[in-house]
């Protein structure tokens, strides 16, 4: 399940985390940077791709530039029995970008799948949400949406220091 | 944006080679020249409409810790309670929510022990519960925003 880095994978993380150089040749440039072979790179950075340590290499929009401004973190309270059922059907919707089954905290919080959902405005989210509560019939006893109302850090992930 | 823009947005969310000239490959895939893409990538970087171009790491894969916290903060506290819980350099993304558990964060750490002792450590600095939500399964993980 996990990849355990190794020395150089942390460096190549760290020089990479914060993005791919724009250069013809980025894997060398970052073979160049930390004092290795660019094939030695490649390699690597293939295998923590394959092991899903990497999750993809690619570009990643910041979506309220694409008009995607409204966002909803929506919440369902699904029996335990059905959650693995219900999270894959949930997450397979192409409007739901992360699905997970978090734990409940009751009495105050008895929703233990979440499903984010964005929009280009609070009606489109809500809309949304009516079709997962359709999807989920009777398995769903009970949802709410909560709304963003305000980023208030977004720094991404630092792994290596 | 143009048409170009966007292919590149929707075609390259993932699958970005790992070769001695990737940029040549993928613009290959569009039609376009090497030095087309990559002036594309930047620029769209630099308008803020790509936050990020190169590899997503999964924390926990890589030995970390990550987990989603919610806490109740009283409006009239909000501001000060936000200076203080981002001052935390493991406090990833946070998000003011709609809900009485108003206040929504991301905590990335280089162990998974340091969790619980991040958590610790925002309790004792706001005086207020923290709720941890780490998640037990991931049903689907991608973007698919349509440009």
């Amino acid at each position: 399940m996990s990849y355990v880095p190794d020395d150089l994978d942390r460096r190549i993380i760290a020089a990479t985390q914060a993005g791919l150089p724009l250069c013809p040749e980025p894997y060398q440039a970052v073979a160049d940077e930390l004092g290795c072979g660019a094939e030695e790179v490649m390699a690597r950075m293939s295998r923590m791709l394959e092991a899903g340590a990497i999750r993809r290499i690619g570009v990643v929009p910041n979506h309220y530039k694409l008009g995607y401004t409204a966002n909803g973190m929506t919440v369902w309270d699904v029996a335990d029995e059905d959650i693995r059922t219900a999270g894959r059907e949930i997450g397979d919707f192409d409007f739901v970008s992360h699905c997970y089954h978090r734990p409940r905290h009751l009495p105050h919080w008895p929703y233990n799948l979440f499903a984010m959902v964005h929009g280009k405005s609070h009606e489109e989210v809500a809309d949304k949400a009516r079709r997962i509560a359709a999807a989920l019939g009777s398995r769903c006893r009970g949802h709410q949406i909560l709304l963003s109302t305000k980023i208030l850090k977004k720094t991404g992930l630092r792994l290596a220091a | 944006m143009d048409n170009l823009d966007r292919a590149i947005i929707n075609e390259f969310q993932g699958g970005f080679p790992i070769s001695p000239r990737p940029y040549a490959e993928a613009a290959a895939r569009l039609g376009i020249s090497e030095g087309d893409f990559i002036d594309r990538v930047r620029s769209l970087l630099e308008a803020g409409v790509l936050s990020r171009f190169g590899p997503m790491f999964h924390a926990e894969k890589l030995g970390g810790g990550l987990t989603l916290a919610a806490m109740a903060v009283p409006e009239a506290d909000f501001e000060a309670v936000t200076e203080t819980v981002n001052a935390f350099p493991e406090v990833a993304h946070n998000y003011a929510r709609e809900h009485e558990l108003s206040m929504w964060f991301v905590l990335a750490t280089k162990t998974p022990e340091r969790v619980a002792e991040v958590i610790a450590e925002i309790e004792a600095a706001t005086g207020l519960h923290v709720y941890d939500m780490p998640k037990l399964e991931e049903f689907f993980v991608g973007l698919r925003f349509d440009a």
